[in-house]
């Protein structure tokens, strides 16, 4: 995966989101404080906010260009996205939330990422015929997972996905993105304010504050154990 | 209870029937578009779909007489395209209650589409269903109820339909009397005991609709 962000800007209510990266790790975190910005950055990505300036390319195609006014709708660019309330359809069961995005286009679908493999990897085969509501918390984020890596995202972005969840359910969960990232080699981008899930998780972090990258390294770059197994930012 | 009576009530519900389903698609894509854009001039649409609740139904009846009337913009085009005349008819009646109904459809499916968390929709998006799609699999289920309660609710108000509906259609008995307009009529003639059927049957038709609207609403779950 090679996302390039370059020269981005993106006005917001206090601050402007500005952004200059390349990333290419297979799970790379966005560390920062509430309302830094990171919520805003994935849904430019995902192509559900337009930017005011920049240019966002994945993989050599061009996601969204301002100069040239190219932009590609969100149900074109096949990137996963899972938002910080799951956002489960709480009409359909989760079989029917899983194949949502079997009925769409099938271009660029990967073969070997199946339903049975998928409900598998995810342990949710008994879960199948539920209603959403009945899930636990532990329950809805993985099948909120499952429904993403179906559509064969090329990229899947993660915002706090585990922030609801309790630090022993959150331990449980953990692994499961692990097995994602090595089963189906799908690269991630993963926001979070909790220290604990950026060391567990990324290999690449970049630290977010007020719209801006001030820092940028591996975990052990930039993070230390406070009290084990706790992880707190390291001073500047 | 005569004949008559029934095949009154009968022509209220039909027509009121077929003008709420006549905004169906209209309002609830008016209502979505009040829901979900932002543009410059939504203040000035929404005062004017509005407007009917407000006005007096007379004027908006005589707005409609001169629009549909036969030297009437629309009512010139509707008899040299369709060849159909509309006022003095039960067309007329259907469109008089359609649109006195529109505003009430368009505020409770607005505020049903505006119940919809747009998350639902943006998460839709990124699996990769097109907008149309989306519309039809996320928002229209999940807006279901409210906007059912919508169209019952504009249901019940073309069942009390008069003072629009007396301008455009007049009373023609057999041809474009409804309820409200029958209970006039017979109240003016002093025949009093039939203006009370058609009142009781008048109640428990608004009475049925109104109750489903509310059943309807207060189950709508969280979204």
């Amino acid at each position: 995966m090679n996302l390039e962000i370059a020269h981005l800007q993106l006005p917001l209510t206090a601050f402007a989101l500005e952004m200059n990266a390349r990333l290419g790790a297979r799970i790379t975190g966005v560390f920062g404080a509430s309302g830094s910005g990171k919520t805003s950055l994935l849904e430019v990505i995902a192509g559900l906010r337009r930017p005011a300036a920049g240019r966002i390319i994945l993989d050599g195609t061009v996601l969204s260009d301002a100069a040239s006014g190219a932009f590609l709708a969100a149900e074109q660019r096949r990137i996963g996205y899972v938002p910080q309330d799951d956002a489960l359809f709480p009409h359909l069961n989760v079989r029917q939330n899983l194949c949502y995005s079997h009925f769409a286009d099938k271009e660029g679908y990967r073969p070997e990422i199946t339903y049975e493999h998928v409900v598998a990897v995810l342990d949710i085969a008994d879960l199948t015929e539920r209603r959403v509501a009945s899930l636990s918390g532990g329950e809805r984020q993985r099948v909120a997972f499952g429904r993403a890596v179906l559509a064969s995202p090329r990229l899947l972005l993660l915002d706090e996905p585990l922030a609801g969840l309790d630090a022993e359910l959150k331990e449980r969960v953990i692994p499961y993105l692990l097995t994602i990232r090595d089963e189906f080699g799908i690269p991630m981008l993963y926001v979070s304010h909790n220290a604990d899930e950026i060391v567990a998780l990324c290999d690449d972090v970049l630290l977010l504050e007020r719209g801006r990258c001030v820092r940028r390294g591996t975990s052990a770059d930039l993070f230390a154990v406070s009290a084990a197994p706790h992880y707190v930012l390291k001073p500047d | 209870m005569s004949f008559e009576v029934w095949q009154v009530a009968w022509f209220t519900t039909w027509v009121a029937a077929v003008g709420t389903l006549l905004i169906l698609p209209p309002g609830i894509a008016l209502g979505w578009v009040l829901a979900r854009k932002n543009w410059r001039g939504k203040t000035l649409v929404e005062t004017l779909v509005t407007l009917p609740l407000v006005m007096p139904p007379v004027a908006t009846g005589l707005v409609l007489l001169k629009l549909f009337g036969r030297r009437g913009l629309l009512g010139r085009w509707c008899e040299s395209v369709f060849g159909m005349e509309i006022v003095f008819t039960w067309r007329a009646v259907v469109i008089a209650t359609a649109v006195m109904s529109f505003p009430l459809l368009v505020r409770t499916a607005r505020l049903s589409l505006e119940g919809v968390n747009p998350r639902y929709e943006q998460v839709a998006r990124t699996l990769g269903a097109k907008p149309w799609r989306v519309f039809w699999t996320i928002t229209l289920p999940l807006a279901a109820r409210g906007l059912v309660a919508g169209a019952v609710l504009a249901f019940a108000r073309a069942l009390g339909e008069f003072g629009a509906t007396i301008m455009v259609a007049g009373f023609i008995p057999g041809r474009t009397a409804t309820l409200s307009l029958s209970i006039y009529h017979l109240v003016q003639l002093n025949r009093d005991n039939e203006a009370w059927g058609l009142l009781t049957i008048s109640v428990a038709l608004a009475f049925g609709a109104l109750w489903l609207s509310e059943v309807l609403l207060r189950k709508r779950p969280a979204p």
